[in-house]
């Protein structure tokens, strides 16, 4: 790994303050490098997508953002604190997290894993009471799993299955998401119905969401910001039209693209150029 | 930094899961109420009574229903000695060591996320075993246990106690890397566990005939001569600590789980794992000092409650395991001393077949996991 680079979003809005914040950020598994000094700003009340090419190291440094892993040098800042040094059922409170392939036992229903969104709130004399009810209620609602409350969680789709952890992480009450690749193994389809599930939870509940995506243009519609991402270092953060130009994905994925106007959003849209693009 | 007050679910949503999963409250205490997992645990209550009358009335001497009520609520004391000194005591140490046993499989099994997991490939039953074998093969004919000997205050159940312990340490130990994984300790239990059994039978060639030969019962498991001093331990392991299993139940539920999910749902994931590894331990090594290794027991009861409690349980509840743990050792207990005409088989080698079977049964279906 080189020295760290940067690029700070310049353009943040004025005053926005930063919830999750990374300085000088080393990530590494075992004697594995990682991530290397990264510096990065999530703002309140903005949706965050993380981008780069495979093993760039988008994942890890989510689940350095979110608690999961201890940083080998340089921290981590939620709401100015250290969150290593936060009790983690504090910061479960503030911020909920989704792994990249969360697991369940057999048997389990919906509800059920909904119910342990709760966990963070409860005691161990107050189990499960009325206050439950109605937190888990409401997150079934809002990804519309009402309906599927006592199914068993094997029995779910991939689409449905993606909705019911999501639900579990909003039933934690959490203004603060961190979702890793919440379309992972989606048809196009149910991957558009999550990241509007996403982008509602954004504007209805103003929640901050950081997301890690592999599809850009997905990134470029449902992003306020995007961050790009290349062997462990941030090569550019800001708006997704400043962000997703043909130099930097040229940088970052070493893809040749041509960026045209999103006919739906006005946004960026990206077309891969390949080789079956020269042949014409 | 205040999390966003929830707005309102709407009403029949919210009447559905109240009445799918009912809450029971009392003041500040509010638990899940589950009317099925109750009324389960009362059938198995049930038949630990029936277990207990024919365990007291069957043997040598057979004694009538009437008969023995008649000395349970002490107006006939004809057979005091046979009810009180001799069946009573052997009923009670093996509900107790069974309900240790199967409670600590039950923690093992949620945390290792593992339904073949037990305390038995934690080292705790092999180095109980090693330590007795050790004692009884080199000290017996000196008497270090009996008449007199050094150790003969504290007797064979606090040497398996150490020796259990200790086990459990080591595997512990050895697995510690910056956290504890379920996977790597499983793997060092099986290879300490493996040393010690090896141990065991190289230590049992070495003693002299009539010491060893009662070291073998020992190891097989057996109930027979057991005495109130043998209840007493596992009594109060399992009075402290159960309510303290019952009482992690949320951190349980939470452990099923990846580490990643645990962690971000604000469980200190290593102290959490930590504790109730020791928690199961200690409940395993109670246990096996008050019956020996009585195999299978751990393993099997807590599958047995899992599905006992019905759809929609998602790890085995640690106080149904208990109670079939306690009913199938009193059980396998009746059918190893009366089965057989003349000879009394050690209750441990009734469970370790049935288990057998059992395991078998499991491994045949897949040990399926849902991935999402």
């Amino acid at each position: 790994m080189t020295s760290p680079q940067t690029t700070r979003s310049a353009d943040a809005p004025a005053g926005a303050r930063a919830r999750l914040s990374a300085r000088g950020l080393t990530l590494a598994y075992d004697d594995r490098v990682i991530v290397d000094g990264l510096d990065a700003d999530i703002v309140e009340g903005t949706v965050t997508c993380v981008i780069g090419p495979n093993g760039c190291g988008k994942s890890t440094m989510l689940r350095a953002l979110g608690r999961l892993m201890r940083p080998r040098a340089g921290l981590v800042e939620l709401d100015g604190r250290d969150i290593h040094r936060t009790p983690t059922r504090e910061v479960a409170r503030v911020l909920g997290v989704l792994p990249q392939q969360p697991t369940a036992p057999d048997g389990l229903t919906v509800a059920d894993l909904v119910a342990r969104g709760r966990h963070p709130a409860q005691r161990w004399y107050r189990q499960w009471s009325g206050d439950d009810h109605e937190a888990v209620a409401r997150a079934l609602e809002m990804t519309g799993l009402a309906e599927l409350a006592d199914t068993p969680l094997s029995e779910l789709s991939g689409g449905q299955r993606q909705r019911a952890w999501i639900s579990m992480v909003l039933a934690q009450g959490t203004d603060l998401l961190l979702l890793d690749e919440p379309t992972t193994f989606l048809d196009l389809v149910h991957q558009v119905d999550v990241l509007d599930l996403v982008r509602e939870l954004h504007d209805e509940g103003g929640r901050t969401i950081v997301m890690v995506l592999h599809d850009l243009n997905l990134a470029a519609r449902y992003a306020d910001t995007v961050i790009a991402m290349r062997e462990g270092r941030v090569l550019a953060s800001g708006e997704p039209a400043e962000v997703l130009t043909p130099a930097l994905l040229r940088e970052v994925f070493g893809l040749e693209a041509v960026v045209v106007e999103d006919p739906v959003t006005g946004g960026p849209l990206v077309v891969p150029v390949g080789r079956s693009g020269a042949r014409g | 930094m205040t999390p966003l007050a929830p707005e309102r679910a709407s009403p029949q949503v919210r009447d559905r899961l109240r009445r799918s999963r009912p809450a029971l409250r009392l003041g500040p205490v509010a638990l899940r109420l589950r009317p099925r997992l109750i009324a389960v645990c009362l059938a198995v209550l049930a038949a630990l009574a029936v277990l207990l009358a024919l365990n007291l009335s069957l043997g040598r001497t057979p004694l009538s229903p009437a008969q023995v009520w008649a000395h349970v609520i002490g107006t006939d004391y004809e057979h005091y000695f046979t009810v009180w000194r001799v069946r009573m005591p052997r009923v009670v140490v093996g509900m107790l060591a069974g309900a240790a046993l199967a409670a600590a499989g039950a923690v093992t099994q949620t945390i290792m996320r593992n339904p073949l997991a037990s305390p038995d490939l934690l080292g705790v039953t092999h180095g109980a075993s090693a330590g007795v074998v050790a004692v009884l093969a080199f000290g017996g004919s000196y008497g270090i246990l009996s008449g007199g000997g050094p150790l003969s205050s504290l007797g064979v159940p606090a040497v398996a106690l150490a020796g259990g312990l200790g086990a459990g340490v080591l595997c512990y130990t050895l697995a510690r890397r910056g956290g504890v994984d379920g996977y790597r300790l499983l793997l060092v239990g099986v290879g300490v566990s493996t040393i010690l059994m090896n141990l065991t039978l190289w230590l049992l060639t070495l003693g002299e005939v009539t010491d060893t030969g009662r070291a073998m019962v020992w190891v097989a498991g057996s109930l027979s001569m057991r005495t109130w001093e043998h209840a007493a331990p596992v009594a109060l392991a399992l009075a402290l600590l159960l309510p303290l299993a019952l009482a992690s139940s949320r951190t349980l539920d939470a452990l099923a789980h990846d580490d990643d999910v645990v962690r971000g749902l604000g469980v200190d994931l290593e102290r959490a794992r930590t504790a109730l590894l020791v928690l199961a331990v200690l409940l395993a090594a109670f246990g096996t000092s008050a019956a020996g290794p009585v195999l299978f027991v751990s393993l099997a009861c807590p599958q047995i409650a899992l599905r006992l409690a019905g759809p929609g349980t998602s790890r085995p509840p640690v106080l149904l395991s208990a109670l079939v743990g306690a009913a199938l050792v009193s059980g396998a207990d009746l059918l190893a001393r009366t089965a057989l005409d003349n000879i009394q088989l050690p209750v441990g080698v009734v469970t370790g077949c049935l288990g057998a079977l059992y395991l078998i049964h499991l491994l045949v279906r897949a040990n399926r996991r849902t991935r999402a």
